[in-house]
């Protein structure tokens, strides 16, 4: 924004003020949000959520010190233009998981994190990794609440029987990353 | 947990330029950019306590106390020293020549004098209504007094103001 607005999120930095920090980044498949808290990576928003309201949501859900300040995300859009430039397979950000609700939905993130690049599992699969393999449905339901999409690949899960399923950003940018990943 | 708060970017960016209106009003151009930092830190310290309903009035109150913990340092600092010019000197010599001053012609710079000289809740009255361009009931509320306080301090402000304004006058003419 301003000169102004800088000096103000770099003190409030230091001073521990700064509870949520983010930045925006340009992408192949538009503009991200990316924001973070002190223990890491909270959200990414993607490009069909608007910015206010990816704000407000962290505003509401983590706390209202909420400023831009790139600074605090340098490693995150590092790691995410580099996964972009097919540079990049895995992402070694510390992950504030915070916005995902504990349980079950928590459980199916985690394990969705550690589907490695180029690989897919089905919404059953990630379900018993979680612990209930009955329950694709409330998997689905928790992939599709992830707050931290790409970085926690939850577009490696998809419908048995080829069909990709939804995604949070639309079908068409699902289907680009796991082009990207070379997994289709 | 904080609903009804808006994220402090959103907070920041909506009263940053009328709250450092009011306080090169209350401290003149030169140190409002230090009260104006002093503010947001001190909002963003107590912004989680914040409550929805009067936000650009609670900014005002903590920017007036910085405004008036600022002079108060400035004078103290100014008297044994005697190396720091009180802002009224300042402003009334010849036309400011550093950044902050730039733009400004020297008819301004007397205002800004003579606005300086008025009691504090004259001053922030008068500054918030003219220099923010507040209503009568919204000053009010940001100086914690009512809509006929406020009145009446813009009014006696005013006064005081025509008359520096006639003596400048006869001193130029």
């Amino acid at each position: 924004m301003s000169e102004f607005a800088d000096q103000l999120a770099t003190r409030a930095a230091e001073e521990g003020l700064l509870d949520v920090a983010y930045a925006t980044l340009d992408s192949p498949v538009g503009e991200l949000v990316v924001a973070a808290t002190d223990r890491g990576l909270v959200r990414i928003g993607l490009p069909g959520q608007p910015l206010d309201s990816v704000l407000a949501q962290l505003a509401d859900d983590v706390s209202p010190r909420v400023l831009s300040y790139p600074r605090r995300l340098d490693e995150a859009r590092r790691e995410l233009d580099q996964y972009f430039a097919g540079k990049r397979e895995h992402f070694e950000l510390a992950v504030d998981w915070r916005l995902s609700h504990p349980g079950f939905y928590r459980r199916v993130l985690r394990e969705t994190a550690k589907v490695p690049f180029g690989e897919m599992i089905t919404y059953s699969q990630a379900a018993r990794r979680a612990g209930s393999p009955r329950a694709f449905r409330a998997a689905g339901t928790a992939l599709g609440s992830n707050p931290i999409p790409i970085v926690v690949p939850c577009h490696r899960v998809v419908r048995a029987g080829g069909d990709i399923g939804n995604y949070g950003g639309g079908p068409e940018m699902k289907r680009f990353l796991l082009e990207l990943e070379d997994a289709l | 947990m904080h609903e009804g708060l808006p994220p402090f970017q959103v907070f920041l960016e909506e009263h940053l330029d009328p709250v450092r209106a009011f306080l090169r009003g209350m401290v003149g151009p030169n140190d409002a950019d230090d009260c104006l930092q002093e503010t947001f830190i001190a909002a963003l310290r107590a912004y989680p306590r914040a409550h929805g309903g009067n936000l650009r009035a609670w900014v005002f109150t903590i920017a007036r106390r910085k405004a008036i913990d600022h002079q108060r340092s400035r004078s103290r600092r100014a008297q044994p020293v005697g190396d720091v010019e009180p802002l009224v000197d300042r402003a009334r010599s010849s036309p400011p020549a550093d950044a902050a001053g730039v733009g400004m012609s020297p008819r301004h710079s007397e205002i800004w004098a003579a606005v300086a000289e008025l009691p504090p809740g004259q001053r922030a009255a008068v500054v918030l209504r003219f220099a923010v361009d507040l209503r009568y009931r919204d000053v009010g509320e940001a100086l914690g007094t009512s809509e006929e306080g406020a009145r009446r301090n813009v009014h006696e402000g005013l006064k005081k103001l025509r008359r520096s304004a006639a003596e400048l006058k006869e001193m130029t003419t």
